[in-house]
């Protein structure tokens, strides 16, 4: 899923400041799952601004919503109605679902709720890890089903380096090193032949080097 | 001749190497360099000069080497894989040989949180394996890595760095095969202070071979305390200072600790000279390269040999 962290609450207060009727926006997708942008964050958002503009003494009204999805044009379409009538619309989406808004709903501001953060999983309740960066051209089963691109801090094909010590990496000691990892699970399965090659230079091209990507499923269209 | 290099001569007509280390200044004052570089000069084979080391930002190696070159030392270029793209490493590379820079050291470079920059965006387009790949190619081949032809291919010895003290011990011989195999001439080691363990990399590197085809530079750094030594090793990731060798030199009373910590790096590279399969030793003096003279000729590696060419 896309992870994400609230914004400080003096940041969000700052950019609303001009607004004194605006829309909080959550998704029903990834944010709901990592619990930063559902309908709940929605509510306890939009309570926590009222109450801080009251505060002020520079009341605001608020219409919370939240949508299936924000990175659908059918579920943002739903809002169009309503848009308008407001000065500017706060999404608590991922930076995907925010921009997509934006697009959508041209005269309006839209504002950013969140940080967006990585591609990742829950390792525990509470705790979210980075697994994937999207490079357009996955590796894993050479590694063990562990991304070198990902999950080493230097995103290096030929690890461990020289900084791995005791089974973490150089940048800190609660990072696992990664190149441990892929080594433990080669063994484990028994494909050490997959290290000891010289890989060739990674395409970047396929990555967010080559430009904004996009995707065309001719058989969809 | 792979470079024609004095490094490249020196090993290649058998003799015991003697490489050392300047860290260029934190701005852009010559002297800094020169006056180092005059300290190295005739206790040396060739000099490397670091490249941001640890991410501190310092004046460029190529500038570094430039510096060293017109002191008289024959400079070996350290080019990390954090900074640049191949695109610039490519370019650099090519600039480096067009100025004289024969000697080359192949490294990842320390992440940038080390440094003073830790927000810095790192690179690593390709990584230090890679690198080494790409200059045996265009030095070799003559092309470029899309293949396009060189208008002259730059002439590199090609160094590597290894550190046989970090984790997992069992890959450490095989990634040093496979920068020998990615095409490193030379290599030198990370500073050696746990000497049973290197012995037993050793041990593990020639049942391979490997001290037959790669020329293996050992590394040492002269510790100038006790509190250099556990700082080291509490904050340098892959440092291996037994406990014993701390001991040794915080045995002795303050003022006398450096001399100690002198005579200890003597004995090392003694027992490394004598140790099969070591074709030479790097000294790195971190700021204080004024005992290389000191440490070089005590370990009887003084004077360096003259091979023409």
């Amino acid at each position: 899923m896309i992870t994400g962290t609230p914004k400080p609450i003096d940041e969000i207060l700052e950019m609303v400041e001009p607004y004194d009727n605006i829309i909080v926006a959550g998704c029903f997708g990834c944010v709901t799952v990592c619990r930063v942008g559902g309908d709940k964050e929605v509510q306890v958002l939009s309570s926590t601004l009222r109450l801080a503009r009251e505060a002020l003494g520079k009341k605001i009204e608020i219409k919370e919503v939240c949508l299936e999805r924000q990175c659908d044009p059918e579920y943002l379409e739903l809002m169009r109605p309503y848009v308008e009538d407001h000065q500017a619309v706060l999404s608590i989406a991922c930076g995907a679902g925010i921009q997509f808004l934006a697009e959508k709903f041209t005269i309006t501001p839209v504002l950013p709720g969140i940080n967006t953060g990585f591609l990742g999983v829950t390792e525990r309740q509470g705790e979210w890890a980075e697994r994937c960066q999207g490079c357009g051209d996955c590796v894993l089963h050479l590694t063990g089903g562990i991304c070198p691109v990902t999950r080493c801090a230097k995103s290096i094909f030929h690890g461990p380096c020289g900084g791995s010590v005791s089974g973490k990496c150089e940048v800190s000691k609660d990072v696992a090193c990664g190149w441990q990892l892929i080594l433990d699970r080669l063994k484990a399965l028994d494909q050490m032949d997959n290290y000891g090659k010289i890989k060739p230079y990674k395409g970047w091209d396929s990555s967010r080097d080559g430009g904004p990507r996009r995707i065309i499923r001719e058989d969809m269209i | 001749m792979k470079s024609g290099s004095n490094l490249e001569r020196v090993l290649a007509a058998g003799h015991f190497s003697v490489t050392a280390e300047c860290g260029p200044p934190r701005g852009a004052d010559p002297n800094v360099v020169l006056e180092k570089a005059a300290f190295v000069k005739g206790n040396v084979d060739a000099c490397n000069v670091t490249d941001n080391q640890t991410s501190v930002v310092r004046m460029s190696s190529l500038a570094g080497c430039m510096l060293v070159r017109d002191a008289g030392v024959e400079p070996l270029i350290q080019m990390v894989v954090r900074d640049r793209n191949r695109i610039a490493l490519q370019s650099d590379l090519l600039g480096a040989s067009a100025l004289g820079v024969r000697n080359l050291l192949c490294l990842s470079g320390d992440h940038q949180k080390f440094g003073d920059d830790p927000q810095a965006k790192n690179v690593f387009d390709i990584d230090s394996m890679q690198l080494i790949h790409m200059v045996k190619t265009m030095r070799d081949e003559g092309v470029f890595p899309s293949g396009d032809k060189l208008e002259g291919a730059p002439e590199f010895y090609i160094g590597c760095a290894v550190n046989p003290f970090a984790d997992p011990y069992e890959i450490r011989v095989a990634r040093l095969k496979l920068k020998m195999d990615a095409g490193a001439d030379f290599v030198q080691t990370q500073c050696i202070y746990n000497m049973p363990k290197f012995i037993q990399y050793m041990e593990d590197a020639k049942k391979q071979g490997l001290h037959e085809k790669i020329k293996i530079l050992a590394g040492v750094t002269p510790l100038k305390s006790a509190g250099m030594g556990k700082f080291m090793n509490r904050m340098v990731a892959g440092i291996d200072i037994p406990e014993e060798v701390i001991k040794r030199i915080a045995d002795e009373p303050k003022e006398k600790q450096a001399a100690k910590g002198i005579e200890v790096c003597i004995e090392q590279i003694g027992e490394l000279k004598e140790m099969e399969g070591i074709a030479g030793i790097h000294v790195m003096a971190i700021e204080w390269e004024e005992k290389l003279a000191e440490i070089i000729g005590g370990a009887g590696l003084l004077p360096r040999p003259v091979v023409e060419q």
